[in-house]
C-alpha cells in the first residue's frame, strides 16, 4: 500500500493516523502540506525518525520547493521524488490510500 | 446544445473489495456525506465493502444526531440504510456481496464513546487488526 499525507502535523492528525494504521513494509508519500512533517529539528521529526525501520517515507519535492523549504534540512532517511517517481510509487504499489 | 452521448457501464462481474474510511466529523464539511453517498453507490454494483470509522470519523454515527436544526437535510438515519443493506447481504444467498461496518477502538475510547453510542451496529477493533483489514482491500476511499 502507498499512504499519501497532505496535511501539515502541527495543525491535524492525519500523519499521526496514517503512521497508527498504516502496515508496516508500507511506502508513505508526504505532499502538499504534508511536506511540513519531513523537515528534520522540528517538534514533529520524531514522529518519522522513530517509524524510519517500519516504512519507506518520500517526499513530493516540487511540494517542498513551492514552500521554500528546499535549502532546509529534510529528515535523514526521507527520498525525495519528483512527480513522476510520485507515478511510479502509485502504480508499483497494490493500491494508494489518502490521509486528508 | 448537443445531447451527450449515452454511456454504457458494463460491469457485469466486475467485481472488488474496497474499503471507505470515514476520518471527519459530520458537518463542519461534506466529506462525511460524500462517502456515505459512495457506499450507497457501491452497493447498487453489489461490491465488497469495509466501512471504517476512525478518528473523528466515528462522530458520524453517534445516536441522537438531528441535522434539521441548522436546516440542513439529517443524513445520519441513512446510516440505518447501511445496515440494512449489510444484513440483506448477509441473508441473501443471491447477493454476492461482503460488507463489514468497523470502528477503531483507540478513536472510540478517545472520544469517551462506547459501542453502544452508535446508531448501527459495527465491529470495534484495535488499530493494528484494521491496518491489516485496510490493508488487503484493493480500492481505498477516505475522507
Amino acid at each position: 500500500m502507498l499512504h499519501t499525507v497532505n496535511k501539515s502535523p502541527f495543525e491535524r492528525n492525519a500523519l499521526d493516523s496514517c503512521l497508527r494504521l498504516a502496515k508496516p513494509g508500507s511506502a508513505i508519500l508526504l505532499l502538499e502540506d504534508g511536506v511540513y512533517a519531513a523537515l528534520a529539528n522540528t517538534a514533529m521529526s520524531d514522529r518519522i525518525t522513530a517509524r524510519l525501520d517500519d516504512f519507506s517515507f518520500y517526499v513530493l519535492g516540487p511540494d517542498v520547493d513551492t514552500r521554500g523549504l528546499g535549502k532546509m534540512p529534510l529528515i535523514d532517511g526521507i527520498t525525495i521524488v519528483n512527480y513522476s517517481e510520485f507515478v511510479d510509487l502509485a502504480a508499483e504499489h497494490s493500491a494508494v490510500q489518502s490521509w486528508l | 446544445m448537443t445531447q451527450p452521448a449515452e454511456i454504457e457501464f458494463d460491469t457485469e462481474g466486475v467485481k472488488k473489495r474496497f474499503a471507505f474510511v470515514n476520518r471527519k466529523a459530520p458537518y463542519g464539511s461534506i466529506y462525511a456525506l460524500e462517502i456515505l453517498e459512495m457506499v450507497l453507490i457501491s452497493a447498487a454494483f453489489e461490491q465488497h465493502a469495509i466501512i471504517a470509522f476512525i478518528d473523528d470519523g466515528v462522530y458520524q454515527i453517534k445516536k441522537g444526531q438531528d441535522a434539521r436544526i441548522l436546516g440542513m437535510k439529517n443524513f445520519a438515519p441513512t446510516y440505518g440504510v447501511i445496515e440494512m443493506e449489510k444484513e440483506d447481504a448477509d441473508e441473501d444467498d443471491d447477493i454476492d456481496m461482503e460488507w463489514r461496518i468497523v470502528v477503531e477502538e483507540e478513536s472510540m475510547v478517545a472520544r469517551g464513546l462506547t459501542k453502544d453510542d452508535f446508531v448501527l451496529g459495527v465491529e470495534v477493533l484495535p488499530s493494528s487488526e484494521l491496518s491489516e483489514l485496510l490493508n488487503a482491500q484493493e480500492v481505498v476511499l477516505s475522507a
